[in-house]
């Protein structure tokens, strides 16, 4: 059919099953924007900043397993979507980001609005394209979106000239991507997987080490049948969290840098660590050396690269996840049916203990709100309900939701783990609310990264996505101020932001949103409850202790071992 | 530990830009890099020299395996390929001198390229042992300037594996 390339760009995303994209419109694409007028099956969201619209295409993305799709004009609209691009090369989000670009005739001219987002972006994508012919643009959406989600999923970027968009050619969507470089392992060696299965069925101190891969390659049905068959503990990092379920039996908290004394044993003294769609990341790991010094270790993924990029692999199978990871149970069953049953229980019973023996605690002493009870008023609030996505920012509060939140469904927990990007939470519970209309979405923010993506509220109040914002606010970049406290001598440089400015119920208002204040333990229980209950955007801000620390902690490039805990007081409640 | 890879790239925009970006960001050290066409329009031929005593060369060439416009890694392994170089070696070569330079260049067979009042510009080929002998050789006679293309490579027309899929990565 004969049209322009900005309504190819519509047909192709309805053609991809595209539901909403969010993106802003500017000079550079504007004809894409047009088209949008024109009618579409695609929603559109409004963001009120590009960094915003990349997010929630991410929480989008995180919350469904789908595609993805941000839209920004050229130059600082496409410069905006770097750090959400970044983010999900990070996290293997997949991500289709399309931009607008100066007319091919403008090119290198240092044009208004002209930036090379192609060249910026090189390091931080699986590939992008610059289209220069219009004929091209339904092969290169085809190939974006299959290479945004097979093999390790991730960011691409589809750049496009104005005058591409307002050019005509006959489209045709077609069926299969054209991509000669491109081939994702489609299954694991046979054999490999045996050897997996004999290791884990010899092991009598495994632990399953499970990254986000396991919700990325939809792998978490596999992943309890092989955890519940090998009677397996598993440990779920901050990108797996929801992954396996954390009220399941097997379940034991979560590894690195604020991840509780129990686990971290657990991953330091096993004598087999199953990696499952995890990557030795340094929050994980600590000291490398120091890392499950005695174990042999397994490493399941389905990028190639990541075996032995860190530590070494002793048996590594590169597949797809859920078919590796049945072929392994099937494999353990057969060894067990020879008689090999399972001689996990001491190691089990051992890591309970060690969980009854340290458990996570705070003081609930002092003038001020305790931030983990914050967390535990919203667990408990939520408990049972099948319904909630939490979204978080980074930070102290980010460590705490981990901690205290307990997620028993995969994708009910989206986060910005391997960048780090604070200002996430907000356009992330946004995307996710697009994306699960009948979800109750609950972004758990700290005051410096919602001031950093806070505008968005506009987006969530006008689009009718409501979310609810918990700003566990302690006046502080906290967790910049906890390593300041902890490690340069207290010499606070920078990181005061105070608990009033600005007065975020009344921002909230400001908004159309519904603002709440929080600064006593009298006043948390029924402000958030009213806040949840309210089916409109709300902002609780929770004015917590200034200097509450996040404990325990394992100071960057330490090992497991020399994990700081909280200190102790007489008035320190156990969890 | 340095090793040749030869890479096969599809012929596309900023396919070598992703290579070196590659290399860049993480950290590899790239002694030569040759880019080139091979007998398909579509298909360019990089042969790159890096050095991996830092980053193991497995983790180089999965790294570029991931990249969409990378076809084929294939390390040149010694012995099992023909590596070649080319230099051009403009030598300081006052008359008094140019007897001596030139039955130097025979022995190595280097051609003169140009040949000027005060100096020569040769043009030898071989392998880059030889290449760097022949710069040796020349040096105490003052280098003006230099230039070598970096190393290229086939595996040997012996190789019947590397030949089969070789045409196998190309259909």
């Amino acid at each position: 059919m004969r049209m322009t390339g900005a309504d190819a760009i519509l047909r192709a995303l309805e053609a991809e099953g595209v539901e909403v994209v969010f993106g802003i419109p500017g000079g550079a694409i504007l004809p894409t924007y047009d088209a949008f007028a024109r009618g579409t099956t695609v929603r559109h969201v409004l963001a009120r900043h590009e960094q915003g619209a990349g997010h929630m295409a991410e929480g989008y993305a995180r919350a469904t397993g789908k595609v993805g799709v941000a839209l920004a004009t050229s130059g600082p609209g496409a410069t905006n979507l770097v750090t959400p691009i970044a983010d999900a090369w990070m996290d293997s989000t997949p991500l289709v980001c399309i931009t607008g670009q100066v007319r091919t005739q403008l090119i290198g001219t240092d044009a208004f609005q002209e930036c090379d987002i192609v060249g910026v972006t090189i390091p931080i994508v699986k590939h992008s394209w610059l289209v220069q012919d219009v004929r091209e643009l339904p092969g290169v959406l085809k190939a974006a979106f299959h290479i945004a989600r097979t093999g390790r999923c991730g960011p691409v970027l589809v750049d496009v000239p104005r005058d591409v968009q307002e050019a005509e050619l006959d489209f045709e969507y077609p069926e299969e991507p054209d991509l000669p470089g491109w081939h994702p392992p489609k299954r694991g060696h046979p054999r490999q997987i045996e050897a997996a299965a004999r290791a884990i069925a010899a092991a009598e101190k495994p632990v399953l080490y499970v990254g986000g891969g396991v919700l990325n390659g939809n792998a978490c049905a596999e992943l309890r049948e092989l955890a519940e068959v090998g009677r397996l503990p598993v440990i779920t990092t901050l990108m797996a969290k929801g992954a396996f379920p954390e009220s399941h039996e097997l379940h034991f908290g979560w590894p690195g840098m604020h991840g509780p004394k129990w686990s971290n044993w657990a991953m330091n003294k096993c004598d087999l660590l199953v990696a499952v769609g995890a990557r030795f990341d340094d929050r994980v790991t600590g000291k490398l050396s120091a890392f499950a010094p005695g174990a042999t270790v397994v490493h399941l993924d389905i990028d190639p690269a990541e075996i032995g990029k860190l530590r070494r692999a002793d048996i590594p199978v590169v597949g797809p996840l859920p078919e590796v990871l049945a072929g392994i149970a099937a494999e353990l069953r057969r060894l067990q049916a020879e008689g090999r049953k399972p001689k996990t229980d001491a190691w089990l019973r051992q890591i309970a203990e060690w969980r009854e023996e340290f458990p996570l605690r705070y003081s609930r002493s002092g003038p001020y709100l305790k931030p983990q009870l914050v967390l535990e008023t919203l667990r408990d609030l939520t408990a049972g309900r099948d319904d909630v996505i939490w979204t978080t920012g980074v930070g102290q509060h980010q460590m705490w939701a981990m901690q205290y939140l307990v997620c028993d469904r995969p994708r009910s927990f989206i986060t910005s783990g391997g960048l780090g990007t604070m200002g996430y939470g907000l356009p992330a519970a946004i995307g996710a609310k697009a994306a699960r209309p009948e979800a109750t979405v609950i972004c758990v923010d700290g005051d410096g990264c919602f001031q950093m993506t806070g505008q968005e509220l506009a987006t969530a109040v006008l689009e009718d996505l409501p979310v609810v914002v918990v700003i566990v606010n302690n006046g502080y970049l906290g967790m910049v101020q906890q390593w300041q406290d902890l490690f340069f001598g207290q010499r606070y440089s920078h990181v005061h932001l105070t608990h009033q400015v600005p007065d975020y119920a009344m921002l909230a208002e400001a908004y159309g949103a519904a603002g709440f204040t929080v600064s006593s333990e009298e006043e948390l229980e029924p402000a958030l409850e009213e806040a949840l209950s309210l089916g409109r955007t709300a902002v609780v801000d929770c004015r917590v202790d200034p200097h509450e620390q996040c404990y325990p902690m394992i100071p960057a490039g330490a090992a497991a071992l020399d994990l700081i805990e909280a200190p102790v007081d007489e008035e320190v409640e156990a969890r | 530990m340095k090793h040749t890879l030869a890479v096969l790239v599809e012929n596309k925009p900023g396919a070598l830009m992703r290579i070196s970006s590659l290399f860049a960001r993480r950290g590899y050290n790239i002694e030569s890099l040759a880019v080139g066409p091979t007998e398909r329009h579509d298909v360019s031929r990089v042969t790159l020299r890096v050095d991996c005593e830092q980053h193991p060369l497995e983790q180089i060439e999965k790294q570029m395996h991931k990249l969409v416009n990378v076809l084929r890694v294939a390390e040149l392994e010694p012995g099992e390929s023909v590596e070649r170089e080319l230099a051009l070696i403009k030598v300081s070569a006052p008359p008094e001198r140019r007897s001596e330079l030139l039955s130097m260049a025979g022995a190595f067979q280097a051609r003169v390229a140009d040949l000027g009042p005060e100096a020569i510009v040769f043009e030898v080929v071989g392998s880059p042992e030889e290449v760097d002998s022949f710069e040796e050789l020349v040096r105490p006679h003052g280098v003006k300037e230099l230039v070598r293309t970096g190393r290229i490579g086939l595996t040997r027309a012996s190789d019947r594996k590397g030949i089969k899929r070789h045409q196998h990565i190309l259909r």
